[in-house]
């Protein structure tokens, strides 16, 4: 069984049709990269996935667990798929350990000298075990995107989401988030992520997923997929003729 | 005939400051522990209590207050309940504030952006774990220079209580005006007290305001 499965899922905001029945699994472990021009519904995926927003119809489950709509059932699977954001969303007026121990002590109940501990090998694990005490706003972007991964990962979650995590970085700060990233999926992380990287997309994930108008027009192992499009809305997207 | 000297007059007006102080107090703070309940009304997922609150703010802030103060005043006399006027100032000025307090801080509320909400949602938070450890504490902070500057509105408000007879500030220039047959004075001097209350607060509204700019600039 694979750990996250998409089944003919479809999603509408009033009369648009944003996603157009989605199937698409994911295994334990694997790095899976969306790529598609923006309204292609890439990220309205990734945020059905944790419930963010609601389906319409058909199924996802993480590790077997169904996604319901109600209240109680979703935040267990939250718990199990941690979500990084573009605009990184630290809790600005708490600092970069405490962003990563609040969830732990508050929704794991975890005591807070064991979540302290947790929050500063997490922040070491993404490079900043030395700004703990450090408030989102003294951070620079690719610190602050880091410290999001670091409060992502102390949950201890299956897999992550992640939606164009450095969409909103400058460019010399999107290599160090990427090198992150990149340690995790080295580690076995199961990543999905919606991403404009493609030579990132290339070098390290499993899968690459070309979203098309609401639905998967193309899958493949980034090796191929990159050289030899199928489809000409891939080949035109990623230019190549 | 009596004279008075100016420090006579001073002297009385500033005993009866006393009661505007306290009704301010007490205004404000029921004000604000009633405000919270309308503030929560409002934003709750229940579509019932969100109307109410809504409905009370709209009355609240829709009808002047000096009526409210002639209901809760004459209003409840009619069915024999006799109610002496501080009472009546007092429910009518907490009820007054905590309508526009409610609404101050709805404001503070839905100011927090979408994307904390959603962080925390996503960390396995509960409606209640958000509000209390990542959306209020923001609030507060963007609330606290309005809700200074609300407080300036409240001390001014209970000038009015002095139709309905309860003797504070204004009530006492009145009666001291009778006295003196002179309205000019007392009037200033009147004038000059609510603005020894109410510049303080302004003024340091304002500064909480620039200082919290200050915290907000690298955004």
């Amino acid at each position: 069984m694979s750990l996250i499965e998409i089944t003919d899922v479809r999603k509408s905001f009033g009369d648009n049709e944003v996603l157009k029945g989605i199937d698409l699994d994911v295994e334990k472990g694997e790095v899976v990269a969306i790529i598609g021009k923006s309204g292609s519904g890439k990220s309205t995926l990734l945020r059905c996935i944790n419930g963010l927003e609601t389906i319409n119809s058909g199924s996802i489950s993480v590790g077997g667990a169904q996604l319901m709509s109600e209240e109680k059932q979703l935040r267990q699977l939250r718990l199990r798929v941690g979500m990084i954001f573009q605009q990184f969303n630290l809790f600005p007026h708490l600092t970069a350990g405490r962003n990563v121990m609040l969830a732990q002590t508050v929704v794991k109940k975890t005591p807070k000298e064991e979540a302290r501990k947790i929050a500063g090998e997490m922040l070491e694990r993404v490079g900043l075990g030395h700004r703990f005490d450090a408030y989102p706003e003294e951070l620079s972007g690719g610190q602050q995107q880091r410290v999001a991964i670091a409060r992502a990962l102390a949950m201890k979650p299956d897999a992550l989401l992640c939606d164009e995590i450095t969409s909103a970085l400058d460019p010399e700060l999107v290599a160090e988030v990427l090198a992150v990233v990149r340690q995790l999926a080295s580690e076995g992380m199961t990543l999905l992520m919606v991403t404009h990287e493609m030579s990132f997309a290339r070098d390290v994930c499993s899968r690459v997923v070309f979203m098309h108008q609401g639905k998967v027009h193309e899958v493949g192992p980034p090796a191929t997929f990159f050289t030899e499009p199928k489809t000409p809305e891939l080949k035109q997207f990623i230019g190549v003729h | 005939m009596v004279e008075f000297t100016l420090w006579d007059i001073a002297r009385n007006l500033l005993l009866a400051m006393r009661w505007t102080i306290v009704l301010s107090l007490v205004s404000f703070v029921g004000g604000g522990l009633v405000g919270l309940l309308v503030l929560f009304g409002r934003i709750a997922k229940n579509r019932v209590s969100r109307l109410v609150s809504k409905g009370y703010i709209e009355l609240f802030q829709g009808t002047p207050l000096l009526m409210q103060l002639f209901l809760a005043f004459f209003g409840l006399g009619l069915f024999g309940i006799n109610v002496p006027a501080w009472l009546a100032a007092g429910i009518a000025l907490i009820l007054w504030t905590a309508a526009f307090l409610g609404e101050i801080w709805r404001g503070c509320v839905e100011a927090i952006a979408k994307g904390q909400w959603e962080a925390s949602a996503s960390l396995g938070m509960s409606y209640l774990e958000q509000m209390r450890y990542v959306v209020l504490p923001q609030a507060l902070r963007i609330a606290v220079p309005p809700t200074v500057g609300f407080s300036v509105q409240v001390i001014k408000g209970t000038a009015l209580t002095s139709i309905i007879g309860f003797v504070e500030l204004t009530k006492a220039g009145t009666i001291v005006t009778n006295a003196t047959f002179e309205p000019f004075t007392v009037y200033g001097l009147v004038a000059l007290f609510y603005f020894a209350l109410c510049y303080p607060l302004s003024y340091s509204s304002q500064i909480l305001e620039r200082k919290l700019n200050v915290a907000h600039r690298n955004h």
